[in-house]
């Protein structure tokens, strides 16, 4: 009898749980296509939420094409929070992200379906995205299109937005070589991603600065070929601590430096991007980016009719970057407390300069400058010009350059890219 | 008769039992259709489940998805732009599973497919100036030929050494991206960008935006002539598997392959021809997309194409024809893909779906029988 009973039972909750279904389904389309839409943002905060990218009518809307995760610990969270803090200081805005997107044709079928919905600006993320927003942007001369860290632009709803991050690279080669300098150590390592001009730009900066307080330092250099890959990451942050690097700094997305660095315990790791990055305990400092400001100051200039699109290039002095240990409610990290005094006051004092838009990427770049073969890049008195900071020579057309980035600073043990 | 519920002898804990037989006679040819569609359902409910779970409302998403796959020409054309290399590799699988080669390398294939039609462009072999067709017909070519090589490999290895071609296979697709990216990063590297410089208009397959301006519907309309490509492959594949002397002695291979072998079908000779002719199925792939839609040679051209491709296969019960609508529901889910953000639960959607259609399978060989247990 009891089985009878059970089996009851189920058949019960079965037809329970097929009305519950059919509820659901009652609900008119328009009705749903609007809940939908009203919850989207809102489901954000919600762990285990999710977000359909749609437009909401009425609103300004912001949608954000990311190459990582939004939660990548690195480049995609940073342009992520970014976009949050735009939805936050903006009013009668909606925002939305799709992630993941590889570069190239799937970048483009992404950007034309958020065109295609009515975005009324949407930034593209990843280098390689810069052809397929061209194209979409050409489609869609109504909306804005803002490219982060390429060089393209149409001058008027294409936009190329990029900063001098060379800036807090600088410094953060000042903070490594004095650590190492301080510790009888001479190497760093480098994490390079791939053989583009902004990577050795970066690079180039990071031994410029290690230079000021440690003559003495080398710079060691892995090409990894990624933007985002945690295990390759990783791998090539623990091969250059076993070739007897002391910092590795990385041009990657993930703190892999700092994880490892812990892990071994005795070196620093520096990682980028993202100001939440720098929490492991053998983290010497992070570079990072403050797109919020930088967004929405392009957010509310596109309502307004106000921006133009054209080649944004930012300094220090807009606010969206960052060095973590010194900027606002920030403490020094443990690896940095017993650094020479002498090295933290002048850590502060450039970047207080570099902050008043005092000192600038070109100041970075300014002669004298030696290359790792003994011959002189910028002579004396001299100072890069844009397109010598992100162009190979020749440049491209347009942009063709004189000096160019293609060497390697004094201190550098690595072969050029072919 | 199995009977897989109930141990032998003891009585059932449900006045039912289930019992299941293997189904000896030919089954109906609604059948496999009618399951497959069924597991789609059922695996749609469990996705809606998990997004209930997730905080959303299930049905809203799912109006939404379908609106971003169909809803509009736009959408539509994005669809069929993601299909046309899923049936080119669809096809490529399925003519290889049905002398039973496992092809597992249609994605190196598809990258060596593209490898070639860009070599046209960028060694150059034709001037940036020469005709359309003439780069088209080149481009093409080029494309089979390199897919074909790389398709061949592993059936020589497999005739003359029998080598496991599931190994092979897999093995060469990482080094055809390896072979690929090594022209990409040194050889054909745009200012030490991982990218070619974009091929001139005249080496593009003809799309519907290009003809926007005698027809306005037609702008932003991505869909290309390899999508025509496609369609016609799946005849010429439906023909030689079925109405030719080869594709006879192809499918008598698959189906009993000792028998082949007495009835005097060169094994050997059918198992290399027919890894080149998948290969270069697969390289027409990677031209299509190449000339199609990535107008440069670059990496991450494929999102899984190769792979995405084995499931469209198997899915369409390896039928040419029913390949083709098989791979606009990829392709309508790949695109859906990009619906729900984060990007986590799309994936698990797809997942599910490809899980409950192996699991129709079951139902394909065997049949449920439900009987009412005598009371005790």
């Amino acid at each position: 009898m009891s089985k009878k009973v059970l089996f009851g039972l189920l058949t019960m909750m079965l037809v329970f749980a097929l009305i519950l279904v059919g509820c659901g389904e009652q609900d008119t389309p328009q009705a749903e296509e609007e809940a939908a839409a009203e919850e989207a943002p809102a489901e954000e905060s919600v762990a285990g939420g999710f977000m359909i990218p749609e437009v909401v009518d009425g609103k300004f809307n912001i949608a954000m094409v990311l190459i990582g995760p939004h939660d990548d610990g690195g480049w995609s969270q940073a342009h992520y929070e970014g976009l949050m803090y735009v939805a936050e200081n903006m009013d009668n805005v909606n925002t939305a992200y799709v992630e993941l997107v590889p570069e190239g044709a799937d970048s483009e079928q992404v950007t034309r379906s958020l065109a295609r919905k009515g975005f009324d600006l949407i930034f593209t993320t990843s280098f390689g995205y810069m052809d397929a927003t061209e194209t979409v942007a050409e489609e869609f001369p109504d909306q804005m299109f803002i490219h982060v860290s390429g060089y393209k632009s149409n001058g008027s709803n294409f936009g190329n937005l990029m900063g001098a991050m060379e800036d807090m690279k600088y410094l953060a080669g000042v903070i490594a070589g004095a650590r190492a300098h301080q510790d009888g150590q001479t190497k760093m390592g480098y994490m390079a991603t791939f053989p583009i001009p902004e990577e050795l730009r970066l690079g180039n900066a990071f031994a410029l600065g290690m230079k000021e307080f440690c003559p003495e330092c080398t710079m060691d250099v892995r090409w990894i070929n990624t933007w985002h890959d945690p295990v390759i990451e990783k791998e090539a942050a623990a091969s250059l601590f076993d070739s007897g690097a002391y910092v590795v700094f990385t041009g990657a997305d993930t703190p892999a430096p700092a994880d490892v660095a812990t892990e071994r315990g005795d070196v620093y790791g520096i990682t980028y991007d993202w100001s939440g990055s720098c929490t492991a305990e053998r983290c010497l400092t992070a570079p990072y980016w403050n797109w919020g400001s930088v967004y929405l100051q392009i957010a509310e200039g596109t309502r307004d009719g106000t921006y133009t699109a054209g080649w944004h290039y930012f300094d220090a002095d807009s606010g969206g970057l960052g060095l973590y240990g010194f900027m606002e409610g920030q403490e020094l990290t443990p690896g940095m407390q017993d650094l020479d005094p002498e090295v933290i006051a002048y850590v502060e004092e450039t970047l207080a300069q570099m902050l008043a838009g005092e000192f600038d990427r070109f100041d970075v770049f300014a002669g004298p400058i030696m290359d790792n073969q003994g011959n002189i890049v910028v002579p004396e008195g001299e100072k890069m010009v844009q397109a010598d900071l992100d162009q190979f020579p020749p440049g491209a057309e347009g942009l063709e350059c004189t000096y160019c980035m293609y060497w390697w600073a004094d201190g550098v043990t690595a072969e050029l890219p072919e | 008769m199995t009977e897989l519920s109930v141990k032998p002898g003891k009585k059932s804990f449900f006045p039912y039992r289930i019992g299941l037989e293997p189904r000896m006679a030919q089954v109906s040819s609604w059948l496999p259709a009618s399951l497959s569609l069924g597991a789609v359902v059922v695996a749609l409910m469990i996705g809606a489940l998990i997004l209930a779970l997730g905080g959303g409302n299930p049905w809203a998403t799912y109006a939404h998805i379908a609106r971003a796959s169909f809803g509009s020409l736009g959408v539509l054309s994005d669809t069929l732009v993601k299909a046309t290399p899923l049936i080119f590799i669809g096809l490529a699988c399925s003519l290889a599973f049905r002398m039973r080669m496992w092809n597992i390398g249609a994605e190196g294939q598809f990258y060596m497919g593209a490898f070639g039609a860009s070599a046209i462009v960028l060694l150059p072999v034709l001037p940036a100036e020469a005709p359309r067709w003439q780069f088209l017909i080149l481009m093409a070519i080029s494309g089979m030929f390199f897919g074909a090589i790389w398709g061949s490999l592993p059936g020589l290895l497999k005739a003359k050494f029998n080598v496991n071609e599931v190994i092979s296979t897999l093995m060469l697709n990482y080094i055809a991206i390896a072979f690929c990216n090594f022209f990409i990063f040194n050889v054909w590297s745009e200012g030490g960008f991982q990218m070619s410089p974009k091929f001139p208009k005249n080496s593009w397959l003809p799309r519907l935006t290009d003809y926007a301006s005698t027809v306005p519907e037609f702008a932003g309309l991505t869909t290309h002539a390899g999508f025509i490509l496609a369609v016609l492959a799946a005849v010429v594949v439906w023909f030689i598997l079925h109405r030719s002397k080869w594709g006879y002695e192809i499918r008598l291979v698959g189906d009993n392959k000792r028998a082949a072998e007495y009835a005097g079908i060169r094994i050997s000779r059918n198992i290399v021809f027919v890894m080149m002719l998948s290969g270069a199925l697969a390289g027409l792939a990677g031209m299509s997309e190449i000339s199609g839609v990535v107008h440069r040679f670059q990496g991450a051209i494929s999102p899984g194409y190769g792979f995405t491709g084995i499931i469209v296969a198997w899915l369409a019960k390896l039928n040419p024809y029913a390949v083709i609508p098989v791979s606009i529901l990829f392709g309508a889910l790949i695109l859906a893909g990009r619906e729900i953000q984060p990007s986590g639960i799309p994936k698990m959607i797809q997942g599910i779906i490809l899980v409950c259609l192996i699991a129709s399978d079951f139902f394909l060989r065997y049949r449920v029988r439900i009987r009412k247990q005598v009371e005790a």
